[in-house]
């Protein structure tokens, strides 16, 4: 563990960050502990995106200041960020005709130069991401062509062939069936393992308890809650940022807080409340 | 040597001390072929007029092996015209791709942003209203089209400019000039309106040795500025949240592009008036002959250069009579747009 507590690679200092003449959230400050699984969620619109953006420099904040290693992340190289801290954006888009290794490769961009466009690096890390998001079969296809999770799952590979010590990824899940749902989150925990930090927006909020190791909680772009998994994902803040009446049970594998939502009476079974 | 990364298509890497690159083989062979075409019909251009030469003759007078009519013919006569439409056309195809790569749009060019109303209305009022000489016409079309686009590009500014909010602005700006131009037309009297249409088909008559050469070291700037920022341009082809969360300063990358899009097609404009449709077919033509991922720059500028050579030989020698350059391409553009028409068609039932 670090020595100080605010040494955290990765952090937001009262900042407000939003667009234009939209201020999304002001004076927030959140920190990611170093080599951990943090797991933002939140309702649509809260401002999750917008704080990875933040955190990732794609905006300014017009106050405060993100902190990367101890400086002010603006006071960097712009390819230095990216060489530090990933983003896989919410949506991004697939140039006509661009295969899938190719379009993996262009997550190498940060690393190369004018005429270090192909090295055996660049090669190893392609492969590795590939292989680490099964897609290497894929890998001669043409990304027009794929299913929506296949995409997805080379989408994850372009941020993990970034190779960065932080990785952001705006909800990673999307698309995927339950299986690469799982493969993914297993995927991270491995990754958080051997050292890198990783930043997700997720929508499952049993993925999030049972697979990260802090849980951010957001509301109309302030942070409620913050913590152990066990800790924030309670019944009254699920209903609290959610406005959903829902039961919390231990998951029966993990142990880690599951929610189950009540929802309407018709869908109850007689015994649903001792659960 | 561990397994390679298979990318569905061959390449060529180049590994060696501090250079490091991946050449895809197909639009290196399309290349390579596209420069054994553009030499044949150049030699074609050469050859053929009312001095008819053989290709033996024309290679020994660009060598410098032949002396009075036969080199005059081939030196002073000939190559300006010729080395006008090669780099010329190149020009115009980088311009294209560029604006299609940022855009992300087969239909993108300099004119979507409104520079060819917009110098074409330059040049109506030097005509009309000042009675100009050729330099001020060209000044005159210039201002016209820089003001044009820079009023386009500042117009669909909030925070950033998105390529959509472009497309729109250029289009209704260029809509209020064309019926602007139009108007100016008709007020002129037959002799100016004359003059005004020639300059407005895009013609290389009369490009001298000074123009081709002026022109070509603006050019040969812009090329190379191009191709400095053609590996960010490919990057923000991701959107514009994966190119700046790859290092990518997107702004002033997309404004720098911009610029020296506009800059080659205005160099274009200001030697040989405005040679429609090359900037539009041209990087379309390249991608479908390369299959490479997005724009690239080097075959489009290629095929724009083969595409004008071309043109102008149809243009001068197979055409009944001798037509402007500009008049070919028209007929090339409509023939692409009713391709695309077709296909999208076809794609969206
Ligand atoms: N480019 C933009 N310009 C202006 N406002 C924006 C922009 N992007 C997002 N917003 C607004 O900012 C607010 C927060 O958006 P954000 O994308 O951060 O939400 P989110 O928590 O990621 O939601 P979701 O779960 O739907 O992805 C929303 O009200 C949204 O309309
Ligand atoms: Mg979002």
């Amino acid at each position: 563990m670090s020595a100080t507590p605010s040494a955290a690679r990765l952090r937001v200092e009262s900042a407000t960050i939003g667009y234009d003449k939209r201020t999304i959230s002001e004076h927030l400050s959140v920190e990611i502990p170093d080599e951990s699984f943090t797991v933002i969620v939140g309702p649509n619109a809260c401002g999750k995106s917008t704080l990875l953006r933040g955190l990732a420099r794609l905006l300014k904040p017009s106050a405060g200041q993100v902190v990367l290693d101890g400086a002010d992340i603006n006071s960097y190289k712009t390819k230095e960020v990216a060489r530090r801290v990933g983003l896989l954006p919410q949506s991004s888009i697939a140039p006509d005709g661009i295969t899938v290794a190719d379009l993996v490769a262009r997550g190498r961009y940060p690393h190369q130069g004018f005429l270090r466009q192909w090295t055996d690096d660049d090669e190893r890390a392609v492969l590795r991401a590939m292989r680490q998001t099964s897609v290497t079969d894929l890998s001669g296809r043409l990304v027009d062509e794929l299913s929506g999770g296949q995409r997805q799952r080379v989408w994850v590979a372009m941020a993990l062939a970034q190779h960065t010590g932080i990785m952001l990824l705006d909800e990673p899940t999307t698309f995927l069936d339950i299986t690469h749902q799982i493969e993914l989150m297993e995927l991270f925990t491995d990754l958080h393992q051997v050292g890198h930090t990783l930043v997700a927006v997720l929508h499952d909020l049993n993925h999030a308890a049972r697979y990260g190791t802090h849980l951010i909680a957001m509301k109309d772009g302030a942070v409620v809650a913050e913590g152990a998994p066990d800790q924030v994902v309670t019944a009254e803040l699920v209903e609290e940022v959610f406005g959903l009446r829902c039961l919390v049970v231990p998951d029966p594998v993990a142990g880690s807080p599951q929610v189950v939502p009540l929802g309407r009476d018709r869908t109850r079974r007689e015994s649903t409340t001792h659960a | 040597m561990s397994a390679h990364v298979d990318f569905g298509r061959r390449a060529l890497v180049l590994r060696r001390g501090r250079i490091a690159v991946r050449l895809p083989f197909r639009p290196l062979v399309v290349c390579a072929v596209l420069a054994v075409a553009i030499a044949g019909m150049a030699v074609l251009a050469l050859m053929t007029g009312s001095y008819q030469l053989t290709p033996g003759q024309v290679l020994s007078a660009l060598t410098g092996r032949e002396t009075g009519i036969v080199h005059d013919v081939v030196v002073d006569w000939r190559l300006p015209r010729v080395a006008a439409a090669l780099v010329f056309g190149a020009a115009l195809g980088v311009s294209g791709a560029i604006f299609q790569s940022l855009l992300r749009n087969p239909l993108a060019e300099p004119g979507v942003i409104g520079f060819s109303q917009g110098s074409y209305t330059g040049a109506l009022i030097v005509i009309l209203l000042v009675d100009g000489t050729y330099t001020q016409l060209v000044g005159g079309a210039l201002l016209g089209g820089m003001a044009t686009a820079v009023a386009v590009y500042v117009l669909a500014h909030r925070r950033g400019v998105q390529g959509f909010r472009l497309i729109v602005v250029g289009i209704g700006v260029s809509a209020m000039l064309e019926s602007l131009n139009t108007w100016l037309i008709i007020k002129a009297d037959l002799d100016e309106a004359m003059s005004a249409a020639a300059w407005g088909a895009g013609s290389l008559n009369g490009v001298s040795w000074d123009r081709v050469v002026i022109g070509g070291a603006c050019i040969a700037v812009l090329l190379l500025l191009a191709g400095v920022a053609n590996r960010p341009m490919r990057q923000m082809e991701l959107g514009d949240d994966a190119a700046a969360s790859h290092g990518i300063r997107v702004a002033p990358v997309r404004l720098g592009l911009i610029l020296v899009g506009v800059a080659l097609t205005a160099t274009v404009t200001a030697a040989s008036g405005p040679i429609a449709f090359i900037s539009l077919v041209a990087p379309q033509i390249a991608r479908r002959l390369a299959r490479t991922a997005g724009i690239t720059l080097a075959p489009a500028a290629l095929v724009g250069a083969l595409l004008c050579l071309a043109s102008d030989h149809l243009a001068q020698h197979v055409a009944p009579t001798p037509l402007p350059v500009g008049v070919i391409t028209v007929v090339l553009g409509g023939g692409y747009l009713a391709y695309l028409l077709f296909t999208e068609v076809r794609r969206r039932p």
